[in-house]
């Protein structure tokens, strides 16, 4: 095996490994606001995946969709429910 | 059933589940290998057909008609988003506060927004060339145009995006993937079929169908994106829901 090969190797590992603790964190993340952010973190670990796998298109995909429009998706949702929560709070106490 | 009973039958699932996957994963070829018999196929036709980027000539010219499925799932998952954020009877447009925004964030937006705008039109136009193409090139124009909320506020936002537009945008170039699969028909050759002349390997007019196929991907997508965030976008910050108006008169 050629010094580059085993260079890009431990590319796909690091990647993988990286892949798994920010999933992982992703379940385990609790509110949905940091689960947003914990999420992009994930795409971005996934583009880098896809990257040194050679494939750049899906790894284009993934920065696109993955990283910006799926959490901002999310975090827009959240603001909506949120606040829509919070002003019936707020309106049930003054009555 | 039972709370017991639902996880004995989860645990059991999983366990056939596990062992099922794991025989079924020592049957896969090993990873990184240098043996590709569909790449090498692929490649070649790509060759054929002057395309440089042989993932556009398999999405855009090969297997074009998987891909019109994929557009046209989009499409119908856009127009399903549109229609359940649409503004019901009871909901009621409320004003926008202004945000305010640190200069450097400014600054940032305004010289980020023409380059992230152009990067999107590079990536739609060299799709055939290098990696990237349509849809990699609509996301990018989509969420570029939304740097204007950040640097600004949303109604900057909605004064350079017209709804209308994008909304009619993001038809007709779903339209435009349907109606040139008809060429082929027109020439007597199968539908979606690559029949325009291909140009010289490796120029920007190469390929025939596949820059113009991408270029309609990237209309509809890119426009796809922006009606499908202004949806969400209205939702959280322009329209209030019943219960919140109920507030607001109580205040």
């Amino acid at each position: 095996m050629s010094g580059t090969d085993a260079i890009s190797e431990y590319l796909i590992a690091a990647c993988l490994l990286l892949v798994t603790v920010t999933a992982t964190v992703a379940a385990l993340t609790r509110d949905p606001m940091r689960q947003a952010l914990v999420l992009a973190m994930l795409g971005l670990g996934l583009t880098l995946l896809f990257t040194v796998l050679q494939a750049p298109d899906v790894a284009l995909s993934q920065l696109g969709v993955g990283t910006a429009v799926t959490p901002l998706l999310i975090m827009l949702t959240v603001r909506k429910v949120r606040r829509s929560a919070v002003q019936r709070r707020d309106g049930e106490r003054q009555r | 059933m039972s709370r017991v009973l639902r996880v004995r039958l989860f645990w059991a699932a999983a366990a056939v589940f596990a062992v099922a996957f794991a025989a079924a994963c020592t049957g896969l070829p090993r990873f990184g290998t240098l043996s590709h018999p569909y790449g090498a196929r692929a490649i070649a036709a790509a060759f054929h057909q002057r395309t440089a980027n042989t993932v556009s000539s398999v999405n855009f010219d090969q297997r074009a008609f998987d891909t019109l499925g994929e557009e046209s799932i989009l499409f119908a998952a856009v127009l399903g988003g549109l229609v359940l954020l649409r503004r019901a009877r009871d909901e009621r447009l409320g004003g926008v506060r202004r945000g305010r925004v640190l200069p450097a964030t400014r600054l940032f937006g305004s010289v980020l927004l023409p380059i992230t705008l152009l990067t999107g039109v590079y990536i739609v136009a060299h799709g055939q060339l290098s990696p990237g193409g349509g849809f990699q090139g609509g996301v990018i124009l989509a969420t570029g145009l939304h740097l204007a909320y950040v640097a600004a506020d949303y109604g900057v936002l909605k004064a350079i995006r017209p709804l209308a537009v994008f909304d009619v945008a993001d038809a007709v170039g779903a339209g435009a993937f349907v109606g040139l699969g008809l060429v082929g028909l027109a020439v007597g050759a199968a539908y979606l079929q690559n029949v325009l002349p291909l140009g010289t390997f490796g120029q920007l007019s190469s390929g025939g169908l596949v820059p113009v196929i991408n270029a309609a991907v990237g209309l509809e997508v890119g426009s796809g994106v922006v009606v499908l965030l202004a949806g969400f976008l209205d939702q959280a910050v322009e329209i209030n829901s019943p219960d919140e108006q109920d507030n607001r008169t109580g205040r």
